[in-house]
């Protein structure tokens, strides 16, 4: 069954994927991960997300629209890539989260894909 | 209801107290989808109901009630399958017929526990859970001995069932080397519905939790003879329940430790569990159980000596505290401080030593306070503490022994 991995991480360790100078380094330890999942054969897909200052929010209420500059809310994590892995159980998802370079700097989700509607 | 009615539904009864857990321990392993085992059960025991008075209660209630289950699950997941895929029209019946019963029905009961007790479950809702899916408890009564609402509780565990099956958590038994944690979280989990009666005003021989926690505690000490700490749970609540007759007196009020009658403890109960810890202990391996059950013998020893020996009860308390640091640990530890020395102040200095955020909603952490503020003679300030402990006690009783204790103190004015 299908699971998204969300990796959170905390404004600095983004800032320092951003940097020219640090980024090859930084890069390292989620290439090294992104292959692990490659040669296990359990990657369905996944993207790297561009920094959060270049995300906008767009919210409707009342007919009225609004746009804010930045993600949703001022949290202390930062959504910065997803991947989709097929995997037997929750606990095998487990133990790919708690591989990935984002669990030690901050934290990875893990969630099923929903189920049809029974 | 006339007689073979009645007949009927006591073997129901006696056949689910018997064995529910292992039915729905087998059958969610077969399916891997706990709620779906326990509404296969339900309506299989609803047929019983009507069925058995008609024809003669079964030779085997179980295998009669597993058998009626299980062509549940298997109409449940034909409908299931079909609503997915309309084209499906034949199911493969082979693929569960090929399940056949087994002659024995095994106990799978602890790897449910486990299945409970998995890391990705919150640690709060694991001994409800296991409180129903183990022995059968309905969400209400679960509920009260929880303090919420019927409501709360219902949701709570109908969603922690969802996530078990839609995350498909693995039910077999966990790696080597993630089991030992998984089982203290078992044992945590039943400690966690054993303690619950204490703050609330259960009566011995009520409809508290404490005796069905002290059920699933023998049961896993006996599913798992070789496991210290399973058995050093077991211990430590037989020596809680040793204790019960004495901790009210004739008139319900609820008497503390250090004044109970020792004689009207149950003997027979602490020798039982003074045998588990010496097996606990020969088995090599301390655990935080093993010397909570070990302090309490400690304290049970007073049945014979006559005196509560505090300096060999502070010495465990170092080492558990060494080994598990927790803030009740140091509740005790400062008590035996305390009275190991004579001199209170080293028990409130101990009590000094909890975090602030933590000890300032603790009721325990008041009470005790109060205590040995008045052991040192410094009576406003242990009026302020006992006012804060009973502001904080949930219990009717605990609260009257409280203030009681609050009047004594005040005494009359000089």
């Amino acid at each position: 069954m299908q699971f998204v991995l969300t990796f959170n991480q905390p404004m600095t360790e983004i800032e320092r994927h951003e940097n020219g100078a640090d980024a090859a380094q930084a890069l390292e330890p989620w290439k090294a991960y992104m292959s692990e999942l490659s040669a296990a054969g359990v990657m369905r897909g996944g993207n790297r997300l561009a920094p959060p200052w270049t995300a906008t929010t767009v919210r409707v209420r009342g007919g009225q629209r609004t746009f804010q500059d930045g993600p949703f809310a001022e949290t202390k994590e930062i959504a910065s890539g997803y991947i989709v892995i097929d995997v037997d159980s929750l606990d095998e998802a487990l133990k790919w989260a708690e591989r990935s370079p984002s669990s030690v700097t901050g934290s990875t989700e893990v969630r099923p894909v929903a189920m049809p509607p029974q | 209801m006339n007689e073979p009615q009645g007949a009927a539904r006591a073997a129901a009864e006696a056949a689910v107290r018997a064995s529910y857990g292992r039915l729905v321990a087998w059958l969610a392993w077969q399916w891997r989808d706990i709620a779906a085992a326990e509404d296969a059960l339900s309506d299989a025991l609803i047929a019983a109901l009507t069925t058995w008075p008609r024809d003669g209660v079964p030779a085997s209630p179980e295998a009669w009630l597993m058998k009626a289950a299980k062509r549940n699950l298997l109409k449940m997941e034909r409908r299931r399958r079909f609503a997915e895929d309309p084209t499906l029209t034949v199911l493969h019946p082979a693929e569960h017929a090929a399940t056949q019963l087994p002659p024995e029905l095994p106990d799978d009961r602890l790897r449910l526990m486990l299945v409970c007790a998995h890391p990705a479950i919150e640690p709060s809702i694991r001994s409800a859970l296991m409180l129903q899916t183990v022995l059968g408890l309905d969400a209400q009564r679960i509920a009260r001995g929880f303090l919420v609402s019927p409501e709360a509780m219902t949701k709570r565990l109908v969603r922690v069932k969802t996530k078990i099956r839609d995350t498909r958590i693995r039910f077999e038994e966990p790696e080597a080397c993630d089991l030992p944690d998984r089982l203290g979280s078992v044992l945590e989990a039943i400690y966690g519905a054993y303690t619950l009666d204490w703050d609330s005003d259960v009566s011995p021989g009520g409809e508290g939790l404490a005796a069905e926690a002290w059920f699933l505690a023998d049961l896993v000490a006996s599913l798992i003879p070789e496991d210290p700490e399973a058995q050093g749970l077991l211990a430590l609540i037989e020596l809680c329940e040793a204790r019960k007759p004495a901790r009210y007196d004739a008139v319900g009020e609820s008497v503390p430790l250090d004044e109970q009658n020792p004689f009207h403890w149950h003997t027979a109960l602490i020798d039982r569990a003074a045998r588990r810890l010496h097996h606990a202990s020969s088995l090599n391996r301390v655990g935080a159980f093993q010397l909570e059950a070990a302090i309490q013998m400690a304290h049970c020893s007073r049945l014979r000596s006559g005196v509560t020996p505090w300096s060999d009860i502070q010495n465990l308390y170092e080492v558990l505290l060494s080994l598990h640091p927790t803030v009740g640990a140091n509740l005790g530890y400062a008590m035996a401080c305390a009275y190991a020395s004579g001199e209170a102040q080293q028990g409130i200095d101990v009590l000094e030593a909890v975090d602030p955020k933590v000890r300032e909603s603790h009721q325990p952490w008041w009470a005790t306070r109060a205590h040995l503020l008045a052991k040192a003679g410094r009576r406003d300030e242990a009026l302020g503490a006992f006012d804060r402990a009973i502001a904080l006690t949930r219990s009717q009783a605990m609260r009257r022994a409280l203030t009681r204790q609050q009047v004594g103190l005040a005494g009359p004015v000089h």
